[in-house]
């Protein structure tokens, strides 16, 4: 598909919103824009868009309760989350809760756009930092029969694709640095996404807890 | 505030007062007919307890403390009864009379006697102690105002200044956030003295403060500050210094560090001009001795890869688990 994505913006500063829909303009839709839980969820059933752009914190519930929300009447439905806080604890909760991304509120509205569009194809959205967070939680090796391989552990080649990420490189760049395509750096990323949702690794939970900073 | 059920006291009192005179009667200090003791304090307490259920005598609305003082003031109000009734029973018995044991006794009226005024030290414990957080919660508003004053505001007054010039709002903002970010944090602040990622983090925004290019970092894992790992911070400064120096204006640097049992990692990007390494100039000399002879000297090594138009890797590494 490469027809314009729609979203729907749903953050509960104001600013915020006229900000990300001037730097979307002319790359993505933007059918509407919610400011609380209810309003979001209202607005996704009516508007039906490609993507919700999802804030983290929210009053009522926050980002996670959209998700649980929208998902009783649209399992289809994509979320990016896109928030100032890189505290681990929301990040992995949004992430388990169904987003296929997250990126954080400094990126470039082209960056943006592109990941909107990655999400509406199926494909998952890490910021560097993200990346970051998912190479710290697998991290260390578990007790063999603790393990279930399909999801408790990264491959040598997600982990590498995974530090490119990190070290700030596109898709492109790392389809380029790695010599693999494009379509391969997106799988790999799109089943890291899966392990991060499904793990029951128990150190995800606690590692997140464990680093509870801001920056 | 209503002074708790004072009727319960009066109650409580009055009958303590009886248990006493029935002892002062006994020992023959002053003579009554006892009859007249047990009609009145049943009178007495009578009284209290249909003036506890008048109507109006119930407030409309109870803080919760005063809620507790009136169930306190109604054990009070229990124990001074059985206090009572057993001094009257003891006298009745005349159990009193050969004990002598007039110090029992008084033991038994300062007993009740505290129990009885219990809700009011009570109550007024509370009220101290809710005063006081009033107060405490007053003063983290004011030093939280205080904060945004000096900084938040401060940055913005600054920024609405320097409108024209971007590169000095970015760096401005950049700043203010990194700042409140810490100070939101609060609870752990960074000891870049002692670990690996905090000085590596501490490293990366001093170089953003002081060459205007964005820095961004991201570390996994962590160890215990050493002197070789202080030699891999150092070098570290000198390649985002040097990334900083010559990205492209205003240009974005990236640091990326892996620390784990095999030994740490730290690479340092930037999409800058990229340069030749065999033909450095002179005034790039740092990159020679500071990065590459000093990761040496500390057993460890570092590669650069750079060219033209496609910026600029530093990967720094240094062998050894953590300390």
């Amino acid at each position: 598909m490469t027809s314009v994505p729609s979203v729907v913006i749903v953050d509960d500063h104001a600013i915020f919103r006229a900000g990300v829909r001037a730097e979307l303009a002319d790359r993505v839709a933007v059918l509407g824009e919610a400011e609380s839980v209810e309003e979001a969820v209202r607005a996704i059933a009516e508007l039906e868009p490609d993507v919700v752009l999802l804030d983290v914190h929210m009053p009522g519930g926050g980002g996670v309760e959209v998700i649980e929300q929208v998902a009783k009447q649209r399992p289809q439905q994509r979320f990016l989350a896109l928030s100032v806080s890189d505290d681990p604890q929301d990040v992995i909760a949004i992430v388990r809760a169904g987003a296929r991304g997250y990126v954080t509120k400094t990126i470039t509205g082209e960056e943006l756009a592109d990941g909107v569009r990655r999400v509406r194809d199926g494909d998952a959205v890490f910021s560097p930092r993200l990346a970051g967070f998912v190479l710290d939680a697998f991290a260390g090796d578990l007790p063999a029969e603790e393990v279930d391989p399909e999801l408790d552990q990264l491959t040598a080649r997600e982990r590498e694709v995974l530090r490119q990420i990190a070290r700030g490189y596109l898709y492109k760049e790392i389809a380029l640095r790695l010599h693999i395509s494009v379509k391969t750096v997106e799988a790999h990323v799109s089943s890291v996404l899966r392990k991060l949702q499904l793990s029951n690794r128990h150190e995800l939970s606690r590692w997140a807890v464990s680093r509870r900073l801001v920056d | 505030m209503r002074r708790p059920d004072s009727s319960a006291l009066g109650a409580g009192i009055s009958i303590l007062a009886l248990g006493a005179l029935l002892l002062l009667q006994d020992k023959e200090v002053i003579d009554f007919e006892p009859g007249w003791f047990l009609a009145a304090l049943t009178a007495l307490v009578g009284m209290a307890l249909a003036s506890r259920s008048l109507p109006g005598a119930e407030p409309a609305a109870r803080t919760a403390p005063e809620r507790e003082a009136e169930r306190l003031s109604g054990a009070g109000l229990l124990v001074g009864v059985i206090l009572g009734a057993g001094l009257f029973f003891a006298w009745a018995k005349g159990a009193l009379a050969d004990a002598g044991d007039v110090a029992l006794a008084a033991l038994v009226v300062t007993v009740a006697l505290g129990l009885i005024s219990a809700p009011f030290w009570w109550s007024m414990a509370r009220r101290l102690g809710a005063e006081r957080m009033a107060r405490v919660r007053s003063q983290e508003r004011a030093e939280v105002a205080a904060h945004l004053h000096d900084s938040v505001l401060q940055t913005l007054a600054l920024m609405q200044k320097r409108a024209g010039d971007p590169d000095e709002v970015a760096k401005l903002a950049r700043r203010q956030e990194r700042e409140l970010r810490s100070w939101l944090a609060g609870e752990e602040p960074p000891r870049p003295g002692e670990r690996l990622a905090d000085a590596l983090e501490a490293v990366a925004a001093d170089v953003e403060e002081h060459h205007g290019a964005q820095v961004e970092a991201v570390v996994v894992g962590d160890a215990p500050l050493d002197e070789r790992r202080e030699a891999l911070v150092a070098a570290s400064k000198e390649a985002l210094t040097n990334a900083a120096k010559f990205a492209a204006d205003g240009g974005e640097v990236r640091l990326y560090a892996e620390i784990d049992e095999s030994g740490a990692k730290v690479f340092v990007d930037d999409r800058g001009p990229g340069f030749d390494l065999d033909s450095i100039p002179d005034d790039r000399r740092g990159v020679r001795e500071s990065i590459i002879g000093r990761m040496k000297r500390h057993g460890g090594h570092a590669k650069i890869r750079s060219g033209p138009d496609r910026g600029t890797e530093i990967e720094l590494s240094l062998p050894g688990g953590r300390a």
